[in-house]
């Protein structure tokens, strides 16, 4: 008996008229915990009723702790027929089981139904006794944390990196299940709702025991995602990174809680039981891991150049559906099966050993930014695609008999993980091996999705070759074979991440390679992909922007085989289509790096859909790019020469304006620079031609494009025409504006506090005119232009400001449909000293710059000493910003005022008194100036709404527009429950609309997740007296480092 | 080739004065639209039509997201659905309250039934304020005037509190809801050179002195009904009228007082009785709810009319006044000094708003 979970239920207010009668309600509210449920009494005739409920007890384990919500559901009594449902309330109990985060849930949430959306809101108070668990053989793993987070938490340092960690779960969708056929949509709706919750638990306690195997104590970089099959069930995956963190303070078990719940901070004590610490347990055993499944076939590779390694799509049946014959369809199942049965009992008694391989195995990351020093080297973005044809659940426990069980994790589908997990084993390996070409040992800033339509399905990873450095790791994580020389000779922060991790005798792809702008010393590439941040030493010059490559492609309708066939056959041509895009976009705003380059290919039933964002930026340390040069086919043609003429006039012109706003001035090459020693005779002409160029391109900018090894476009036929002119009809945003997708926008280090995150949905319908692959182009590219138009006009009043983190979504919906849903956020900063550079004066940048520095972790593994002395000498100077002080009580609004009081105020017009808690949401993992004191936990929600009256609720635009302010709604009450005031790395996994407006109906699904943190503003002054402490120690860490 | 959906969502939500103005004034989508282009903010900001459009679609579905939580204030600082910062819900509620003058003196002191909600497409005609403005005003005076109908307490305040509006806009209301409760005639030919600030300022001296609630401010509908006792008490002061000799002893009190001050003396002195017998034949009548209705038409025919035909100036009308309070005072036969106080000061006041062309 691990753990008691207590609930308390204290009242209600603005409830619906659930009796027209009376215009009142006969409130009561029922209070489940897996099997269990209470209830409390009806409260007659109210429309803000007080319950006051006793507690409400549940003695659970604590297994059950971490896979199920706690369920609220909130009815009207009916004397004479079945009581009405309001709404629901889950509630995840995850962050109450560790010891460091929140220690009790309080506040007021949204009552939410599927159907009917928010109708009113509940108060609920929840708290768990945690037990001492000495069973070696536990299957839980109360303790780990989880972050969204892609780099380093702020307030915590990292004692060691574990690596990868993976883990999916797979069930029948209750929506595809004959039983819907005469449920209510709001009884599948919540099934749904009730299983992904369950699922996500599920998921997350395991990957939980993975990192306790390999020692680990948290998750960082947790991506979780759902895949909704569709017939063939749901998965539920994850990734992320294992790392055993420390909170930068020991003495920092925060009093805040007294704080933030006045009322209840008591018995908070109560959830500090020592079990739940993740390194004191044993490691457990009897874990079933899923690795061991055979590959299936080997998957040829082909690489195209530029550093960009790409796939050639594989295709694997696991089976025929029932067309296949009998012998067909059981064949690989069995064999899976009995592989499934042997690798289990293998692993019983040798788990840790096994799991050390695992993350040997794939030695991947998915963080996207690092401490100072992590990265050694990057080589160039490594990504595999793969296509796959779903086939319906072979499940032989279930048999013909579909019945309805929610949960039976054991006997349901228990082969069918094998299966997708073989397949993204197969796309990792792939990866590995693309990595290893580029001379790499591991992959960073690694993320992997899906595409799904009707059976056919694309599996795509991506991430950035790299060479770390090994004093970081886990002893026999990396596999550090020849290159170990490398590390001998400390590369400077600003540029070594540039240096080639290849050899370059034996390249893996063709690129032109010159000596470091930088240092000199070592070769870099002409231009570099990476899928991380930009690191925060690294020299920029000017600054970045969001650049965009956008394709639409289309397919012939087809069944099975034959349309993966298709898509496979197409995908190569896409994704170089995409890369020469990219790449002449690049070009042409002068620029020579892409950071958080992210690909996505969406499949629909007639076309495929790819995007592809990154940050362009310029790198001091690379050189600089050549002009784009047009060439004709035909060059005996007079108008046409004329016509390339004034084309190339306009690009060079477009490079010249370009380069004039993101104000990219590369330092000259200096007498300096020729006078270092050069060792090659060969690279010193080389490096002098460009040099006497860059010179060139003061005096006449446009001639010099022209010049040297320029990218060389060739117009031989319309399509390179119209691809000419979709360059260069990509408006760069207005003035005052910016916009990257990376967390923060290289060249700008001075933010201010505004900001304002917002999601965007656009829907476009395509006319069934015949449309050619260029009309499609222009529609898709006009359609994502105009959206980012869009959002400048919007946030007008915002500027100047950055729009950072622009997360573009595509999907196909329906046959005609394109869906793109952004989701960014806008922050302002000081226009006045935007220029400054960081290499310079690192002590004077912005805040949020500053405090990027001061949170990393200092030291990251227990020895320090040599090979990290100028990141931290770096970090030395900056202590006296970190505010040590005394106290302050800036938490006031955190306390939820009682109901009545709002009107109790007389003279307070000026909502002061205001029970809302104001929490900020931003996709990044910081808000500028506030620092993040403390981290509550993750959220990671999943809602369903539907409607069976569209029209009424303002169509399709009206419907989604009030989903997500409802789902915002829902995750602010949630994190202001755990006592937190902000969401950070917030994110919109799936937002899947699906609409019937002749029915009038529609159906939107969406997934979000984040952190939740309590944060305060930078120039407050800490909230508690403990908290000095952190600060201190904070400073002293600083000094010992030094 | 359409968009089939597009929606913007903040999570601070984001919402235009500009556009909100346009939408509370009544105006449809593309008329916003237009306004908005004509008022330059494209150029501003490098956007295209499109641009206009869609941002422009997306606030009016804010608003009308809104509009539920604007209809009781009170839950707009509670809600959960939208964060707005504090000083922006004050100007949503405050600017969702506020009404035009010209509509407003169309139903001051009418029903608020269905009946006048099926004329206001006729007012709107002639105000040339949009049909949907007129109906939001509508359904905002009706919505206060039951809300505070029931309440103890003193109405302007009840009225802050329940609707969180500023004090002016606050006094405004209560001015609505009492002009409403009592009735009073405001659409009458004579009256309709008054404006909505003149009869606001006039209900407030009613409200402040001639309601239940000025003597006693813990009974229900205080502010919103006249002070049953003193209006009966209002029938004494006849005896000013009634009594010859007093008639004659005010006047020349008054006289005496007014002589030399002012250019319109003569006219003054032969118009005192008729001026008197005005006045207090309006006091006398009050206990009749029929008379009460009629008190502005009555005070405009009966005094302030003989007034202007003799071109008194606003001073003149002061002095008059003044003195005419003050001298009954000095007669001794007149018991009634604190009901005369009560209902001059009122009169007073009221007049003097009321004096202009």
């Amino acid at each position: 008996m691990p753990g008691k979970l207590k609930a308390k239920i204290v009242a209600g207010r603005h409830l619906p008229v659930m009796d027209r009668a009376s215009d009142l309600t006969d409130a009561f509210v029922e209070v489940k915990f897996g099997n269990t449920t209470f209830k409390t009494d009806v409260c007659h005739k109210s429309l803000n009723p007080q319950w006051n409920s006793e507690w409400f007890k549940f003695e659970v384990d604590d297994e059950d702790l971490q896979d199920e919500p706690l369920q609220i559901t909130v009815l009207d009594h009916d004397t004479y027929s079945a009581n009405d449902a309001i709404g629901k309330v889950y509630i995840d109990i995850d962050p109450l089981l560790c010891t460091e985060a929140a220690s009790v849930i309080s506040g007021w949430f949204p009552i939410y139904d599927t159907i009917h959306g928010i109708r009113g809101e509940i108060n609920v108070l929840v708290k768990v006794e945690l037990f001492n668990d000495l069973n070696r053989f536990r299957q839980s793993s109360c303790g780990v944390k989880f972050f969204c987070t892609t780099s380093i938490p702020r307030c915590y340092r990292a004692a060691m990196v574990h690596g990868f960690v993976e883990e999916l779960v797979v069930n029948e969708d209750p929506e595809y299940q004959w039983i819907d056929r005469i449920r209510t949509p709001r009884a599948s709706n919540e099934a749904r709702q009730r299983l992904i919750s369950l699922m996500s638990g599920e998921l997350q306690r395991k990957i939980g025991l993975k990192v306790l195997e390999m020692g680990g104590n948290a998750v960082v970089g947790y991506l979780q995602c759902f895949d909704l099959e569709g017939e063939s069930g749901l998965v539920v995956r994850a990734i992320g990174t294992a790392c055993t963190l420390d909170k930068v303070s020991s003495g920092s078990a925060p009093n805040t809680n007294t704080h933030v719940h006045p009322n209840t901070a008591p018995a908070s004590n109560a959830c500090n039981s020592p079990s739940k610490d993740g390194k004191e347990s044993p490691l457990a055993h009897g874990c079933r891991s899923t690795h061991n499944s055979p590959v299936h076939s080997v998957c040829s590779s082909q690489r195209l150049s530029q550093n960009f390694s790409v796939s050639v799509p594989t295709l694997i049946f696991t089976g025929m559906g029932s067309g296949g014959s009998a012998g067909k369809e059981a064949g690989p199942l069995k064999t899976l099966l009995r592989q499934h049965t042997q690798t289990a009992l293998e692993q019983r008694g040798a788990s840790s050993s096994g799991l050390l391989l695992n993350a040997r195995e794939f030695p991947f990351f998915t963080l996207t930014s690092f401490p100072p020093g992590f990265l050694v080297h990057v080589g160039g973005v490594v990504s595999a695609r793969s296509v796959k044809l779903l086939d319906r659940i072979h499940n032989p426990a279930l048999g013909n008999t579909r019945s309805y069980k929610l949960l039976d994790w054991n006997s349901v589908t228990a082969d069918e993980p094998e299966t997708r997990d073989a397949w993204w084993e197969e796309i990792r390996q792939e990866i590995k091996s693309h990595a290893k070409a580029l001379g790499c040992h591991a992959v960073v800033g690694y993320s992997e999705s899906t595409s799904i339509c009707e059976e056919v399905c694309i599996l795509s990873a991506s991430g950035t070759a790299a060479i770390l450095n090994p004093r970081y790791m886990r002893e026999g994580c990396l596999d550090i074979g020849s290159t170990d020389h490398r590390f001998e000779d400390p590369s400077p922060p600003s540029c070594g991440f540039c240096h080639i991790p290849y050899d370059e005798l034996n390249m893996p792809f063709p690129a032109q390679l010159t000596y470091c702008y930088h240092c000199r010393r070592q070769k870099v590439p002409d231009v570099l992909f990476t899928t991380i941040d930009l690191p925060s030493e690294a020299a920029v010059t000017g600054k970045g922007c969001l650049i965009q490559a956008r394709l639409c492609r289309l397919k012939k309708k087809a069944q099975g085989e034959v349309n993966a066939t298709a898509i496979s056959n197409l995908l190569p041509f896409m994704e170089y289509e995409l890369h020469t895009q990219l790449m002449n976009k690049l070009k042409l705003r002068n620029m020579n790096a892409l950071f958080g380059l992210h690909i996505q290919i969406s499949v629909g039933e007639n076309m495929l859909l790819g995007l592809a964002s990154a940050t362009g930026v310029y790198l001091t340390a690379l050189p600089a790019p050549g002009g784009i040069q047009i060439a004709g086919k035909t060059p005996g043609d007079l108008s046409n020469e004329h016509h390339i003429l004034t084309i190339q006039k306009r690009i060079n012109d477009t490079i010249a304006k370009n380069k004039e706003l993101y104000q990219i001035n590369p330092p000259e090459l200096t007498e300096e620079g020729l006078g270092s020693p050069i060792p090659e005779p060969r690279q010193r002409s080389r490096l002098f031609r460009s040099h006497s160029e860059s010179s060139d391109e003061l005096s006449e900018l446009d001639l010099s494009h022209g010049k040297k090894d320029a990218f060389v476009l060739e117009i031989d036929d319309t399509d390179a025409v119209e691809d000419i002119h979709s360059l260069l009809t990509d408006a760069p945003p207005p003035t005052g504006f910016y916009s990257c997708n990376t967390e923060i926008m290289p060249g700008i280090y001075n933010w201010t506090s505004g900001i304002q995150m917002f999601t965007s949905v656009r829907v476009f319908r395509l006319s069934n005119a015949n449309l050619t692959n260029q009309g499609l182009n222009k529609i898709f590219t006009d359609l994502c232009e105009n959206l980012l138009k869009s959002f400048y006009f919007k946030l007008r009043s915002m500027i100047p400001c950055c729009l950072c983190h622009l997360n573009f979504t595509v999907a196909v919906p329906e046959e005609e449909l394109i869906q793109v849903a952004v989701t960014a956020v806008a922050m302002t900063f000081d226009k006045d000293q935007a220029q400054e550079k960081p290499a310079e004066k690192p002590i004077n940048k912005g805040s949020s710059e500053n405090e990027e520095q001061l949170q990393f972790p200092l030291e990251l593994c227990a020895d320090v000493s040599s090979a990290n002395t100028q990141p931290s000498s770096k970090v030395s100077g900056v202590p006296e910003s970190t505010n040590v002080s005394s106290r302050v009580s800036s938490l006031e609004r955190c306390s939820p005022l009682p109901e009545g009081r709002s009107r109790s105020l007389r003279s307070s017009r000026s909502f002061g008194g205001s029970s809302v808690t104001v929490v900020k949401m931003t996709p990044l993992s910081f808000l500028p100036g506030i620092r993040i004191i403390k981290y509550l936990g993750i959220i990671n929600m999943f809602f369903i709404r539907e409607t069976t009256s569209l029209r009424e609720e303002g169509g399709v635009s009206g419907f989604l527009h009030s989903f997500i302010a409802e789902v915002f709604a829902m995750v602010r009450a949630h994190v202001a429950a755990l006592g937190g005031n902000a969401v950070v790395s917030y994110s919109m996994k799936e937002c899947v609309l699906m609409e019937n407006p002749n029915k009038n109906q529609a159906q939107c699904l969406i997934n979000v997740s984040g952190d939740a943190v309590i944060c305060v503003r930078e120039t407050d002054q800490e909230p508690t007296a403990s908290m000095t402490n952190i600060g201190q120690t904070c400073c002293s860490a600083n000094d010992g480092a030094t | 080739m359409a968009v089939e959906l597009d929606v913007f969502v903040g999570n601070t939500t984001i919402m235009d004065e500009e556009v909100y103005q346009l939408w509370l004034d009544g105006y449809t989508v593309n008329d916003a639209v237009k306004v908005r282009m004509e008022g330059g903010v494209l150029d501003e900001c490098e956007a295209s039509a499109d641009v206009l459009l869609s941002d422009t679609m997306d606030q009016y579905r804010t608003f009308q997201m809104c509009e539920r939580l604007l209809h009781s204030p009170a839950k707009l600082a509670n809600q959960l659905l939208f964060q707005i910062p504090p000083h922006r819900q004050t100007v949503l509620i405050e600017r969702y309250y506020a009404f035009d003058d010209a509509f407003v003196r169309e139903v001051l002191g009418k029903k608020l039934s269905k009946g006048t909600k099926k004329d206001l497409d006729d007012i709107s005609a002639k105000t040339g304020v949009t049909l949907k403005s007129c109906r939001r005003q509508f359904d905002n005076f009706k919505r206060v005037f039951k809300v505070v109908e029931e309440l103890k307490g003193p109405l302007v305040e009840n009225i802050r509190q329940h609707f969180l509006l500023s004090d002016k806009l606050a006094r405004d209301y209560a001015a609505i809801v009492f002009f409403t409760n009592n009735r009073f005639e405001t659409g009458k030919r004579k009256l309709q050179y008054l404006t909505f600030q003149d009869f606001a300022f006039c209900a407030g001296q009613l409200i402040n002195n001639w309601t239940v609630g000025a003597v006693d401010n813990m009974v229900e509908d205080m502010d919103v009904d006249l002070d049953k006792e003193f209006l009966q008490e209002l029938k004494e002061l006849k005896i000013l009228i009634t009594d010859k000799d007093l008639l004659d002893q005010h006047k020349s009190l008054v006289c005496t007082a007014l002589r030399g001050k002012t250019k319109a003396f003569n006219e003054m002195e032969a118009n005192f009785k008729n001026l008197s017998r005005g006045l207090v034949n309006i006091a006398a009548k009050l206990t009749n709810t029929k008379d009460v209705r009629d008190f502005f038409i009555d005070l405009v025919e009966k005094f302030i009319e003989p007034c202007r035909s003799d071109r008194w100036t606003a001073a003149d009308m002061k002095l008059y006044l003044t003195h005419y309070t003050n001298s009954a005072h000095i007669l001794d036969t007149f018991k009634h000094q604190v009901v005369w106080d009560r209902y001059m000061g009122v009169i007073k006041s009221c007049i003097f708003k009321m004096y202009h062309d």
